[in-house]
């Protein structure tokens, strides 16, 4: 046992941290989700509820936020089909390979999220690397503008960003799977297919659900990929709350946006870490 | 007086006569640089108990590995029953195996471990169920196959793991080290039960472990491993008293390894001197520590006997017997196994000649 004084000396420094840089700024922001603006752009502090019935009143909101989700729900399966199989090759069948294609997966983490987001700027746009390439080969004969300011943009930008965060943990929750469990399994006279299918599979699964859960969540509060190539058809929920805060100055409704979607964050967050908790054992 | 006094031709176990059921041939098999197995050959007859005996690093599981196939052969060959098994993918060869910590599927219950083969062969559910039963009643877990097998103890796991690998009903069944992980008093009860089961069933067990009693109790013959190579293949009498090596003498229990020199179908060691079939030359021979016995009375013997006198010079109190250290007036000492009462100062000894047996270097 730990002296009282040590326990308390290690556990300020995170709870500090917690109290002023989280729930401090979530209980302003709180707080303002319950205030309104005059015209005369003045935050007035009277308690009401106008700025939830607002965004449940005006079809805008919601129409932005179900194809937010519809993003994120797409980003997350592209990152999952592209992951789970990468991990499941890397730790697996990579042999000797295997630290240098982990490293390979990591290494696009190191660059700043703006630059990936601008490269594929410079892919997809009209003078880009793609078109041109696709008019060299006499494809097509003028750019093609949907490839650029779409949600199939925000979608490919978003899957490249988040697919090393969905292929860790399934990486992590396979190099966890002894090796000796497959081997009983071939020895028992299981297929390399079966084996994948009856052990494999099901151990990883909690892997597959926390990379799920990221991909998600993280595209779901994503604004930059939608401001640089997502156009005004590729906006997302995040990029209304920008600008509410400001451009619009509207701060209240903004705020009123923020916990909505963090309640339903941390509603999934919640429902993702019990199915985790039910697939995995010992 | 003209005892083979080499380790030839080791007296055959019943088991023995029948044919092969596997057969290792000049079996090597090399990590990078590191040579873990060389030219090893072995045979595993229909029905038997064989040991393969080594310590740690001996390449004994490397062997086990490579009989079931998680590891290809670097040269030579295995065949089962006139098939050759070393080409096959593991989940082709009929063997199974019974890991060391038992590698049971956590995220499926007792009853879903050991329907696993049966269920990937494509078992009619039937049949799964009655064979999984009889495979848990045989191993007396029924009670516990809706259990998750964390939530069973350590013996109780090996029991579901050698249930699972049963069920398939292999000619040929191998475990690695499978006991390891009890403690001592559950280990000699599995011991018992595993040697009566493998007696029941008739299944040849291929049984590796670093335990000396536990091989020497419950195997009808014993692989002796050492750095890779096949010290000796024979029944554990056999290996006792006619140790092949330096090394299998002194591995299997306690032995004194006696260095000597042999002239003219004489050896000599220590003041020490016997008749011997080798020829000229260094020679070394291990001799029992209960071979040598205490008093003026010879023990008995058709070879004839060798007397000395020595003075005790230390001695283990060892329950049922002594341990005694005794000192030749050459200065040669020699371990002495007795249950002879007190004992001091200058005694006489002696030993027969058949109990000194050559061994190689």
């Amino acid at each position: 046992m730990f002296p009282r004084a040590y326990k308390i000396a290690v556990s300020l420094p995170p709870i500090t941290w917690v109290l002023l840089f989280l729930l401090l700024p979530y209980s302003v922001l709180f707080l303002y989700s319950f205030w309104t603006v005059t015209p005369s752009q003045q935050i007035v502090h009277q308690w009401n509820t106008s700025n939830y019935r607002e965004l449940l009143q005006v079809p805008v909101y919601l129409e932005v936020l179900l194809r937010s989700m519809r993003i994120a729900g797409t980003v997350t399966l592209l990152s999952l089909l592209l992951g789970y199989p990468l991990a499941y090759f890397v730790s697996f069948h990579a042999g000797a390979r295997k630290e240098l294609l982990y490293q390979l997966v990591i290494i696009p983490l190191w660059v700043s999220y703006l630059v990936r987001a601008y490269a594929w700027k410079t892919i997809l746009g009209s003078d880009g690397v793609l078109n041109t390439l696709l008019q060299y080969l006499h494809i097509t004969s003028h750019p093609q503008q949907f490839l650029l300011y779409s949600p199939f943009a925000v979608v490919l930008t978003l899957t490249h960003i988040y697919t090393p965060f969905t292929f860790l943990p399934i990486y992590a929750a396979m190099e966890h799977i002894p090796r000796p469990l497959v081997e009983a399994s071939q020895d028992l006279g299981a297929t390399p297919m079966h084996t994948f299918w009856r052990v494999i599979l099901p151990l990883s699964i909690p892997g597959a659900i926390a990379g799920a859960t990221f991909s998600f969540v993280l595209s779901l509060g994503d604004f930059l990929a939608p401001l640089l190539v997502g156009g005004p058809s590729g906006i997302m929920i995040s990029n209304i709350v920008v600008s509410l805060f400001g451009a619009a100055y509207n701060w209240p409704l903004g705020a009123a946006i923020s916990a909505c979607m963090m309640l339903l964050v941390i509603a999934l967050l919640f429902a993702t870490e019990r199915l985790e908790k039910k697939w995995s054992l010992t | 007086m003209e005892q083979p006094f080499t380790a030839a031709a080791p007296p055959m176990s019943p088991n023995t006569v029948s044919k092969a059921l596997l057969s290792v041939r000049s079996v090597a098999k090399q990590f990078g640089n590191r040579i873990v197995l060389r030219d090893c050959s072995l045979d595993v007859a229909e029905g038997e108990f064989l040991s393969v005996l080594g310590e740690s690093g001996s390449g004994k599981t490397t062997l086990l590995r490579l009989i079931a196939g998680f590891e290809a052969c670097s040269d030579g060959e295995i065949w089962m029953v006139g098939q050759r098994l070393d080409l096959l993918p593991p989940y082709k060869r009929c063997v199974n195996t019974v890991f060391q910590h038992y590698a049971l599927f956590p995220h499926l219950s007792v009853f879903d471990n050991v329907a696993y083969g049966l269920r990937v062969c494509g078992t009619p559910p039937t049949e799964v169920r009655s064979r999984v039963e009889e495979a848990l009643t045989m191993v007396k877990m029924c009670a516990y196959a809706h259990a998750s097998p964390a939530k069973i103890s350590g013996g109780q796991q090996q029991r579901v793991a050698l249930a699972r690998a049963l069920v398939n009903r292999p000619r040929l069944l191998l475990l690695d080290e499978p006991l390891s992980a009890l403690d001592a008093n559950l280990r000699r009860q599995m011991q018992l039960e595993l040697k009566t089961l493998q007696r029941e069933l008739g299944i040849a067990f291929l049984f590796v472990t670093h335990d000396q009693e536990e091989a020497m109790t419950m195997s009808d013959r014993i692989a002796l491993l050492h750095g890779g190579e096949v010290e000796q293949v024979a029944n554990p009498q056999t290996i006792y008293r006619m140790p092949a090596t330096a090394y299998v003498a002194q591995f299997i229990g306690q032995t004194n390894l006696l260095h000597a020199r042999v002239t003219g179908g004489i050896a000599e060691c220590g003041g020490l001197r016997w008749p011997t079939a080798q020829g000229n030359g260094p020679a070394t021979y291990s001799l029992r520590p209960e071979c040598i016995v205490p008093g003026a009375v010879s023990p008995p013997s058709e070879g004839g006997c060798v007397r000395f006198r020595a003075r005790l010079v230390a001695q283990v109190f060892q329950g049922a017997t002594k341990l005694w250290q005794i000192e030749c007036p050459s200065g040669f000492r020699l371990m002495v196994r007795t249950s002879a009462r007190g004992g001091a100062g200058e005694m006489d000894f002696a030993f027969s000649v058949e109990d000194v047996v050559w061994v190689r270097d």
